[in-house]
């Protein structure tokens, strides 16, 4: 059995194929890459798998159960944490209280919670900025918290949507410094990635699609060589 | 400790208040207002907290206040017995409405709360073989004196105070507010939001039935107009609330201590300080605006939501460095 599948995964709005059948499998301890043109339906696949969007058809299967079907919440507790590409932090929470919140999922009591919140917070460099309103974080920091606050559920399964979007050459290797951490303590990562200099360096497989629809699959240099994939990026004049 | 203070000098001064002053007319308004600390706290809860606005106070309310008055009209159990049963069956109302109700999102949930609250107002109206109808209850009060309403009311205002206190640092605090925030981001953090915001209402209800229980039984008279009221009970929570500071746990206290003195200034005409000038003056015009304008205080309310959100948007409580700077302004023109 496979660590985490997924079967023939489909989502339509209307008449508009968002996915389309895209099956693939990722392997524990894996950092799996996910790339494709804007508007290919990479985040679709996170919102599918999260059960943001409930699935049109196909299956999707984690540590050989099936979880499509269950709420997002539910996944959550199986073990899947996300981030949000368009971050999502709890506004007018603090960066410490923003961790706790999600740290109580594994925790039984308030300072059970704190301990491990910020444990996260000191894992993810965020310690300095604990006492901080989220609201007024910088991008680099709430991109950081975004990731924190899904560690804090203890994920065996990250789902990373462009952590790295937006942020200056040095923030970018922090980011990908941080991603090789979480991957060394032990969870698995799928990563939706722009910067083809993240996710060329870090990923171990590749998944590339375009218009909902997989193109390829392989470790960087296959998928990089790819006709298909240098059309749907660069266009038919470069595939050649 | 020192943080305990303020709180603790509050309590003190709130237990020696009937015997610092005896006159029944201001026993009677603080227990108003120890009534609507418990309502203003439960609508904090579900509103100010976890953000689900609430238009139906007076939907649980007026429950508390029914379950008592019919426990003594219909089976002859004491009415007291309502402070055991109401917020019960406050409860139980919210629980169900909640797990329906909380799949709308936003001012379609706000708008359900509203159709609750004149459902119940409808029923109490239209069964009259169970609630008497318009007619209402009459019921014996217990005691002539106030100081046994008094200090229940008390211990009602500061259990709901120290609930308060209690959950908003526990892991249903974390919750609520995590919704309230960004009810996407929670469900991904592992929270369920439908079943949190139906124990956040559950609560709520359970305080504003709690209110609800000891209003009949203090009053000795209740009607579906004055229990069910949609101003009075339902409008009146979302004031206090705004009026004090949403979502801080003493906003609810310093916002019914504003409301009820300002409906008691406009009901009383200036606690009767503008009949005794038009008896003194003797104008006939002074008993005319004496009578305006003891029916002015929704205007007069509506005036101080315009005044809250333009200038303390948070409540008094919410922002106490701008309130500081408000007041500090006014010294300035005074000297």
């Amino acid at each position: 059995m496979e660590y985490f599948e997924t079967k023939g995964i489909s989502k339509f709005f209307g008449g508009l194929a968002a996915v389309n059948d895209v099956s693939f499998k990722v392997e524990k301890g894996q950092i799996y890459g996910l790339i494709g043109p804007n508007g290919s339906g990479k985040t679709t696949i996170f919102n599918l798998i999260n059960a943001y969007y409930p699935l049109t058809k196909g299956e999707i299967y984690f540590e050989g159960q099936k979880i499509s079907g269950l709420k997002t919440f539910q996944i959550c507790e199986r073990g899947i944490g996300r981030t949000f590409q368009v971050v999502k932090p709890l506004k007018r929470m603090t960066v410490l209280e923003n961790v706790m919140a999600s740290a109580f999922l594994r925790s039984k009591s308030t300072a059970q919670a704190r301990d491990l919140a910020m444990e996260t917070l000191d894992f993810c460099n965020l310690t300095a900025q604990k006492d901080k309103v989220a609201k007024g974080l910088p991008i680099a920091s709430r991109k950081r918290l975004e990731i924190a606050r899904a560690l804090a559920t203890k994920p065996k399964l990250l789902l990373l949507d462009e952590t790295a979007a937006g942020l200056n050459p040095s923030e970018l290797d922090e980011a990908i410094g941080l991603i090789k951490k979480i991957r060394n303590s032990g969870v698995t990562i799928i990563i939706v990635e722009h910067i083809m200099k993240v996710i060329m360096s870090i990923s171990e497989r590749i998944l590339a699609i375009n218009y909902g629809m997989r193109i390829t699959e392989g470790t960087p240099t296959e998928v990089a060589s790819n006709h298909e994939v240098i059309a749907a990026y660069l266009g038919e004049d470069y595939s050649a | 400790m020192s943080q305990y203070y303020g709180r603790l000098l509050l309590l003190v001064v709130l237990v020696a208040f009937p015997w610092l002053i005896g006159d029944p007319y201001y026993q009677h308004l603080i227990i108003l207002f120890l009534l609507w600390v418990a309502i203003g706290s439960g609508w904090n809860l579900i509103s100010g907290y976890t953000g689900q606005i609430l238009f139906g106070a007076g939907a649980f309310f007026g429950l508390g206040a029914y379950t008592a008055a019919l426990l003594m009209h219909k089976l002859e159990i004491s009415a007291w017995w309502g402070l055991a049963l109401g917020p019960v069956l406050s409860g139980l109302l919210a629980f169900p409405f909640g797990w329906i109700c909380f799949r709308l999102r936003g001012p379609y949930f706000a708008l359900a709360t509203l159709a609750l609250n004149e459902i119940m107002r409808y029923i109490a109206t239209i069964w009259e073989s169970l609630t008497e109808g318009m007619v209402g209850i009459l019921l014996m009060q217990t005691f002539v004196s106030k100081l046994p309403y008094y200090y229940i009311a008390l211990a009602i205002a500061t259990g709901c105070i120290v609930t308060m206190e209690l959950l908003m640092r526990s892991r249903l605090g974390y919750y609520f507010v995590s919704i309230r925030e960004d009810q996407e981001a929670a469900e991904s953090m592992g929270i369920s939001s439908v079943y949190y915001k139906m124990v956040s209402l559950t609560i709520a209800a359970i305080m504003m039935g709690l209110a609800g229980a000891l209003y009949t039984n203090y009053m000795g008279f209740i009607d579906p107009r004055v229990v069910f009221a949609l101003f009075d009970i339902s409008i009146m929570a979302v004031l206090v609330v705004l009026v004090g500071g949403v979502a801080t746990i003493y906003g609810p206290v310093v916002g019914a201590f504003i409301m009820v003195a300002l409906w008691e200034l406009f009901r009383s005409g200036g606690f009767g300080s503008l009949a005794s000038l038009s008896k003194a003056t003797g104008w006939p015009f002074m008993l005319t605006v004496t009578k305006y304008v003891s029916e002015a205080h929704i205007l007069s309310f509506g005036i101080l939501v315009v005044l809250v959100i333009r200038y303390l948007p948070n409540g008094v409580m919410g922002d106490p460095a701008k309130l500081r700077k408000v007041f500090l302004f006014w010294k300035r023109q005074a000297t």
